[in-house]
């Protein structure tokens, strides 16, 4: 249905909320590629203004991609939780905000209306939210997940250890890893991207983690991030897989094109989970999703690149993953330009998941042909830590040799806990005070690497 | 005077021999919990390094005078970025011929042989410091095998996929288009050959053939140049590239 609003005579009329949505959304180049932005910024605000007048019962009688054309919608309408909605079912949009902002608005408050918000309501009322507003609200929040030990409880921090090589060398993939470990890098998980997406190759780096794992008895996860079919293959041969990743979207035609549909998620899904391998906790499924994927891959029906983007969270969801992260810089600029576009996507993915009830963590990083350097990434790193991100990624020195970008070192991630005050996933944290890596306070003990190292000269013979 | 205390290696880095394993940037050591300022000057410089290949331009001027040694007609072309922050944020126009370029390819004869394109890409230092070289080795290979050749085609603000309305003008049947890789931290000057068949607009990458990291210190132009004419040749007799192309080959080297 068309929405409009006047302003100073001129009227702006939105033909659906699709295209309300779209006008609304805070400039970024992507929606300038795909010729959905506002045309000025007198336009954008007045679509700000005109969607905060927007009821949130509208969200659920009008789909932005159709029903009968796409199964992530199906998934939106049919999850929705009418009863949570009974409380927030008289707001507008603006009128959202403002209730998110109250003080009586809880960490329980927002957990009991986390199935009641559908994306595209989350993805509304960030548009119309400053940074702080979205950092105010998301630390609130707490969404805590568990396999062999707790990620995203108040107070903690973690990281995935991403320890990749370009041509998947054991040793090569093994002398960042124990890096990583040394500097307390890897509670979230020991996560690998693979050179190549040969079962074989896979099988190979998943054995390795998972013998260093079970050497040192290392109370975290570990994760190789192939495509889920050659995951779901290695499961059922009874590979030692923890965790089992996939890229996902936020229309069914993008994710068509990734080569999944929410069949094959559910497949890989009981798969994993009857490995039966997790200690303290269920979840088991690690999911990576980025602004512009749906753009990028031509399927994006009109939709802005963050509507999308909210939308792979009710994707993600379904699965209870113990991990989520938005991999917000890797996509480039024409998607996203610079470091204050990057930083905002990253403030609004972190938001809207965790309001959706999602363990979100961010891969902060940057390409080299983004306008964007190392402090945009430290100013960024800085405000999730603040609004209470689950984890980041831990890479070498912030140069990922495979991937061939930018993202969080470990010495990264030791400053935030440090300036935050924050600590590691408890169940590591014990684990890397037990092995004489570092103290109570998380500084490295004296001669403690050494130590750890010389248990592991094995790896190194030739 | 203070007694000089003899330099002890520092706790912080015991991994410093596991350097030989891996590139990544491991054993930089500490200071407090932050990187050392060598190591952190260090990763300024090569980001530096690959800002500024992204911001280089083509030296058209010198490549023309250079390309003529291979006796062909040399077009100078632009696509419709304007410039490069353009370029960045709209791959689109990238991808597309300015009015100027299509008219200059129009006044050209019909030539259904091979097109060789110059395009800047996102390092255009890639393409001023490794595409003559691999040229030298290139054209000489296929002058001898009697192969029809297009004119030569220098491209400012391109993305691969301009190479085929470039074609599709001249009526070639075959496109290579040399073009500058996105710049890493290790390397700013890495250029990339794309081959296309039957080369018109609207293809998608699955219908090409890639070889990357052309430099010297990554692929030399040597191997390269090999690889491409084993390609184009068998590209040409085959009827076609992309996934296909590279399906049932089993002479490329390191594949």
């Amino acid at each position: 249905m068309p929405y409009q609003h006047t302003i100073l005579g001129k009227v702006y009329r939105f033909d659906s909320l699709r295209v309300l949505l779209a006008k609304a959304s805070p400039h970024r180049t992507g929606d300038v590629l795909a010729g959905l932005s506002a045309g000025s910024y007198e336009e954008r605000v007045a679509a700000q203004i005109t969607l905060s007048d927007v009821m949130l019962t509208d969200f659920l009688n009008e789909a932005i991609v159709p029903y009968e054309d796409d199964e992530v919608t199906r998934l939106i309408m049919d999850s929705h939780d009418a009863a949570g909605f009974k409380t927030i079912s008289h707001l507008t949009v603006g009128g959202l905000r403002d209730w998110l902002l109250l003080n009586e608005t809880d960490t329980t408050v927002l957990d009991s209306v986390a199935d009641a918000l559908t994306p595209e309501m989350a993805a509304a009322v960030s548009k119309i939210m400053r940074n702080q507003d979205l950092i105010a609200v998301a630390k609130k929040c707490e969404v805590v997940t568990r396999f062999r030990n707790t990620i995203g409880l108040k107070g903690h921090f973690a990281t995935r250890l991403q320890p990749n090589h370009p041509t998947d060398d054991p040793r090569g993939i093994a002398a960042s890893l124990l890096e990583g470990l040394l500097y307390g890098s890897g509670d979230a998980c020991i996560g690998i991207n693979p050179a190549t997406d040969s079962p074989a190759a896979v099988l190979k780096i998943v054995m390795l983690i998972d013998q260093l794992r079970q050497q040192f008895d290392i109370p975290t996860q570990s994760c190789v991030l192939s495509h889920i079919t050659t995951t779901l293959e290695l499961v059922n041969k009874g590979a030692p897989i923890d965790l089992c990743f996939q890229s996902i979207a936020g229309t069914e035609k993008a994710n068509t094109s990734f080569g999944i549909n929410l069949n094959l998620l559910e497949e890989a899904y009981s798969a994993t989970m009857s490995l039966n391998r997790s200690t303290v906790g269920q979840n088991v499924m690690y999911f990576e999703t980025g602004q512009g994927s749906c753009l990028s891959a031509n399927a994006h029906f009109g939709v802005d690149q963050q509507t999308c983007e909210a939308r792979a969270y009710a994707v993600a969801k379904k699965f209870k993953p113990l991990l989520v992260n938005s991999v917000v810089g890797f996509i480039g600029p024409e998607y996203l330009y610079d470091g204050k576009q990057i930083t905002r996507a990253a403030l609004e993915d972190h938001f809207c998941g965790k309001l959706l009830g999602l363990p979100m963590g961010m891969d902060v990083c940057y390409t080299n042909h983004a306008e964007a350097d190392q402090d945009d990434m430290d100013n960024l790193l800085t405000l999730l830590g603040v609004a209470g991100c689950n984890f980041i990624m831990g890479i070498p020195g912030s140069d990922d040799i495979m991937l061939n970008y930018q993202s969080t070192s470990f010495h990264d991630a030791l400053y935030l806990r440090k300036v935050l005050g924050l600590k590691p996933a408890p169940e590591f944290e014990a684990w890397l005070i037990r092995q004489g890596i570092t103290d109570a306070d998380g500084n490295p003990n004296k001669g403690g690497p050494e130590a750890f190292l010389n248990k592991t000269k094995s790896l190194w013979l030739k | 005077m203070a007694k000089i205390v003899k330099h002890t290696p520092n706790p912080t880095e015991p991994l410093s021999f596991l350097k030989e394993f891996t590139q990544a940037r491991i054993a930089l050591g500490s200071t407090g919990s932050s990187i050392p300022t060598k190591p952190s000057l260090e990763f300024k410089l090569a980001h530096a390094h690959a800002r500024d290949a992204v911001y280089s331009v083509m030296d058209t001027e010198a490549l023309a005078d250079e390309l003529e040694q291979f006796h062909l007609p040399v077009l100078q072309l632009h696509s419709r970025a304007t410039s490069r922050e353009q370029y960045l944020q709209r791959p689109d126009l990238g991808r597309l011929l300015d009015e100027l370029s299509v008219n200059r390819l129009a006044d050209q004869l019909e030539n259904d042989g091979i097109v060789l394109i110059l395009g800047d890409g996102l390092s255009a230092t890639a393409i001023n410091q490794n595409a003559l070289d691999l040229l030298k080795l290139l054209m000489p290979k296929l002058q001898s095998a009697k192969l029809k050749l297009a004119p030569l085609c220098l491209v400012e603000q391109a993305r691969v996929a301009i190479a085929d309305g470039i074609a599709a003008e001249l009526g070639a049947s075959l496109s290579v288009i040399l073009i500058g890789e996105r710049p890493g931290l290790s390397a700013a000057d890495s250029m990339g050959a794309y081959l296309t068949y039957m080369p018109r607009p609207g293809l998608t990458d699955d219908s090409r053939n890639c070889i990357s990291n052309i430099r010297p210190e990554g692929l030399p132009v040597a191997q390269a140049a090999d690889k491409l004419f084993y390609l184009i040749q068998e590209s040409l007799s085959r009827k076609l590239s992309g996934v296909a192309l590279k399906d049932n080959e089993g002479l490329l080297p390191n594949e």
